[in-house]
């Protein structure tokens, strides 16, 4: 018998707060995190506002600070988020005798981490030195002269993805099994459904999962302004993100950090830990179709929601609320839309399915765990998060998205999807734990 | 819970050594060194000016007609990857719809993906005219920019460099649907993708799956990180073949290249109902971590590796002393070779002096996300030819290194083969091969 798979802590640092009750108590009540781009000037940009961290400091989470000041901004954020989610669980962080009862080699660590951003003045400052625009040539004895100039060791090794595990490893002394996974908008809720399969497995009794990123920074924003996915409804930045209405236009940039502690259920008991929710269930797919567009009859979003619910070992009439992907894309709300109506068939109208990136934004490698983490608070209130902004429902749309309020009924089993660029799908079940 | 075995039914790779798998095996037994002066773009100006780079290639070679558009939109990291794809796929006798879309032989839904990749640098020279257009008074002005500048970069620029595309490609050409992950744990992610993808075989979640890594190092922007963390060696610029020495006493750095290596993954059942040629099985994977506030190198009594081989050990149910030949990760840095020695010894103990240890990177150079990929087809090789090919630059080995370093070609019967890897930022991993019955 595989072991059951419980989270026994949580920790955010995103748009809506830098705690668990400050995100759900925004999330509730329907407020929107995004507002103008301050991290840097991007009042010229097609899009001006995003979804950002702000008034973050790591100080506030840890003590040794200095070990981690070259950190890039998703990792300061993870570490952030793994502080608070190893307190709730009662594992203890930055010391060398741990007395929490975890054997280190069984702590492992599994996140959906993105890339840090480069140094954008030295990077753009050896770009322009060097190039020589009338030959259209590059100099590049003068780019590495520049670059060696400006650039540090730290900073460019921080860029690398893996290093938010790199420092959550330093913060716990996990030794287990350590991943960093990048599969776009979809990777955090990979990261947790593969650190769920890391229990289930034997490989570990613990996991920090969850994820963290951030791509407020110029090349980020220009490669998503590029591809037309961000709304550029630059007059009304809180009312942007309206996933699933007819005058959705694209996604908000967001950021952040989400961790979700996963534990053994004998690990958890041996503890005494205080359980929040059991992790049932899993499924990744790929739509195999074009690396811009989802295919159009969601065939690849099915096929993950059903590997999920088969891996759970229970059916579609379980579910008591999805928590969608809801980017506010026109093309993601429309083959989500037919994606639930397939696998949901007479249910679909009334399984609630509703967007927190309505307010929260996209936090991209983030998203996922971050989501999944108002999943788990649905089901301890019995409240269904909402979808902000809907006021102009789209006559295709016709699912229920739980528009502009939120709303209190039993919650015991929650669906939590996400599709990434390219056509990663993952998809992962929770549920309200019971002996 | 029940667990099914996985076999390797199939090998890919492009490296420096070659555009085939035949002629990366035919290099390592010749000794050949695939290292050279870097051509990719002019060094100068760099401490390091050598790298291991690929023979030239045509990527559309490798994908139905239907496909060569999308070519455009690969980076090379992409390209190497679906380079390595379609030869794993076709070695192992599977048809997919890119090898002929009237005879497919598998079920597409029951094939999973599971990558390595590194974080893709963009191409300088493309985005280097939307930066000059951005200029005021000789500066790069973010709102010229946003206002102009933006408009030169290409609208699917993005894509090129988002690491999960390196399957998503792959999964579009040979119509893999079924799961699908990317691992990006920088040179370690190989041996981690490949850990993964065994368990997607292992849970049943599919019955075959690719995995393995591609990363194309040789660009300015990632050659400059290793320089400026002091990880590439600089004293080899006149003598390329002799530059990259790992365990070696005049070892002084890495040498980095571009390759990828991709296998395929079976579950053993099901391979064997089709007849399929199994290389090995996959026996035992195992991960863990450095822990080092100098997370540029692993910590120096490499206690991180020394776990990950000793989970897989575990896993695979076997002995240290069982193991018949070490493929380990061996960079050439000086401080980190001695740490993986170290490792390897602890787990070892009184086997370290039987057991043969194989780097290959002075032949292959250090191509990050791929390198333990490349491995496993070099274990898997010498599983089934039964020749551990002689280690190439380690003449004299380093002080405090034990490792019996294979001088010599050996031919014996290799039952259990252990390929293991670390990177910078600590991740490690694990994955012991094991001959056929």
């Amino acid at each position: 018998m595989a072991e059951r798979v419980v989270i026994t802590g949580m920790g955010v640092v995103c748009p809506l707060g830098h705690d668990v009750e400050s995100l759900w108590t925004a999330i509730v009540q329907g407020k929107s995190g995004v507002d103008y781009t301050t991290i840097f000037d991007a009042s010229t940009f097609p899009s001006t506002f995003s979804a950002e961290v702000k008034g973050y400091s790591l100080s506030k989470f840890i003590k040794n600070v200095e070990l981690h000041k070259d950190c890039n901004r998703g990792c300061s954020f993870a570490l952030g988020a793994a502080a608070q989610g190893c307190r709730q669980a009662g594992i203890d962080i930055e010391t060398d005798e741990p007395k929490d009862g975890i054997d280190r080699r069984r702590l492992g660590i599994y996140l959906g981490a993105g890339e840090g951003s480069v140094n954008n003045e030295v990077f753009f400052d050896c770009l322009v030195k060097a190039w020589d625009n009338e030959k259209s040539v590059m100099d590049w004895g003068r780019w590495a002269q520049v670059a060696f100039g400006g650039m540090s060791p730290a900073g460019e090794l921080e860029q690398e993805p893996n290093m938010p595990a790199a420092h959550i490893a330093i913060l716990t002394g996990a030794r287990g099994p350590v991943f960093s996974c990048l599969t776009a908008c979809a990777a955090s809720t990979q990261a947790a459904g593969e650190a769920m399969m890391l229990i289930r497995n034997g490989k570990a009794d613990v996991v920090i999962a969850g994820g963290a990123h951030s791509m407020i920074h110029p090349l980020g924003l220009t490669g998503f302004n590029r591809l037309t996915a961000l709304s550029t409804r630059n007059d009304s930045p809180q009312t942007a993100s309206r996933p699933f209405s007819a005058t959705r236009d694209g996604f908000i940039l967001g950021e952040g950090s989400a961790i979700l502690i996963f534990e053994s259920l004998s690990s958890a008991k041996k503890r005494g830990a205080k359980i929040l929710a059991e992790v049932i269930g899993f499924g990744s797919s790929s739509d195999a179709f074009r690396i811009t567009d989802m295919h159009e009859t969601g065939r690849g979003a099915i096929q993950a929601m059903t590997a999920a619910l088969e891996d759970a070992g229970i059916t579609y009439k379980d579910i008591d609320y999805v928590n969608t992907h809801g980017t506010s894309t026109a093309e993601n709300d429309s083959i989500e839309t037919k994606a639930i109506k397939a696998v949901f068939k007479e249910r679909a109208k009334q399984v609630p399915a509703s967007s927190v990136k309505s307010m929260l934004g996209h936090l991209i490698g983030a998203a996922g765990a971050a989501e999944l983490i108002t999943c788990v608070l649905a089901i301890r209130d019995n409240i269904v998060p909402p979808t902000m902004n809907l006021n102009d429902p789209d006559p295709e749309l016709d699912l229920d998205y739980v528009p502009n309020k939120s709303r209190e009924m039993p919650v015991n089993i929650v669906m939590n999807e996400s599709f990434g660029f390219g056509g990663q799908n993952n998809v992962v079940i929770i549920k309200r734990y019971e002996e | 819970m029940s667990s099914a075995a996985a076999v390797i039914t199939g090998l890919g790779a492009i490296s420096p050594l070659g555009l085939t798998v035949s002629d990366m095996l035919d290099g390592l037994c010749a000794g050949r060194c695939g290292i050279g002066k870097i051509t990719a773009f002019d060094p100068v100006g760099f401490n390091c000016r050598i790298a291991g780079q690929c023979p030239e290639f045509k990527v559309q070679q490798y994908m139905p007609k239907t496909y060569r558009k999308a070519a455009k939109l690969m980076s090379r990291d992409i390209e190497l990857a679906v380079v390595a794809a379609y030869q794993a796929v076709t070695d192992s006798g599977l048809i997919t719809k890119a090898i002929d879309p009237e005879n497919i032989n598998v079920d597409p839904a029951r094939i999973g993906i599971n990558l390595g990749a590194g974080l893709i640098s963009c191409d300088l020279v493309e985005l280097a005219p939307a930066a000059a257009q951005s200029i005021t008074e000789g500066s790069f002005d973010i709102r010229k920019w946003g206002k102009e500048g933006l408009e030169l970069v290409t609208p699917l620029w993005l894509l090129k460099y988002l690491p999960n595309m390196l399957a998503c490609h792959i999964g579009i050409i040979h119509d893999i649907q079924g799961p699908s992950n990317t691992i990006t744990c920088a040179e370690t992610s190989a041996l981690l993708a490949i850990s993964e993808a065994t368990s997607f075989i292992n849970r049943g979640v599919c019955d075959i799956a690719l995995a393995g890594g591609a990363e194309a190092k040789v660009n300015p922007i990632v050659m400059i990180r290793q320089c400026l963390t002091g990880r590439a060696t600089t004293g080899g610029n006149d003598r390329a073949e002799t530059a990259c020495r790992p365990f070696d006493a005049g070892a002084a750095g890495s040498v980095f290249g571009e390759a990828a290596g991709i296998i395929t993954i079976e579950n053993r059942e099901y391979a064997e109902k089709r007849g399929a040629t199994i290389y090995a099985e996959i026996a035992g994977t195992g991960q863990s971590s450095s822990i080092n506030e100098a997370y540029e190198h692993i910590e120096p009594d490499g206690q991180g590796i020394a776990i990950a081989i000793e989970n897989a050990l575990k896993d695979a149910g076997i002995k240290p002393a069982d193991l018949d030949l070490i493929i380990p990760h061996g960079t050439a840095i000086p401080a980190d070779d001695l740490a993986e020695a170290k490792a390897v010894e602890k787990v070892l103990g009184d086997a370290i002096n039987d057991v043969p240890v194989w780097p290959t990177k002075s032949m292959l150079s250090n191509t990050g996300a791929a390198g333990g990929a490349l491995d496993v087809i070099a274990a898997a090789f010498a599983i089934t030819e039964g020749i551990i090919p002689a280690a190439r630059n380690c003449d004299k080995k380093a002080d405090g290194c034990n490792l019996n370093i294979v001088t010599e070609p050996i031919e014996k019967e290799i039952k259990y083969a252990l390929c293991c890897s670390y990177t910078y930022g600590g991740q490690t991993a694990a994955v012991i091969l094991k001959k056929m019955d």
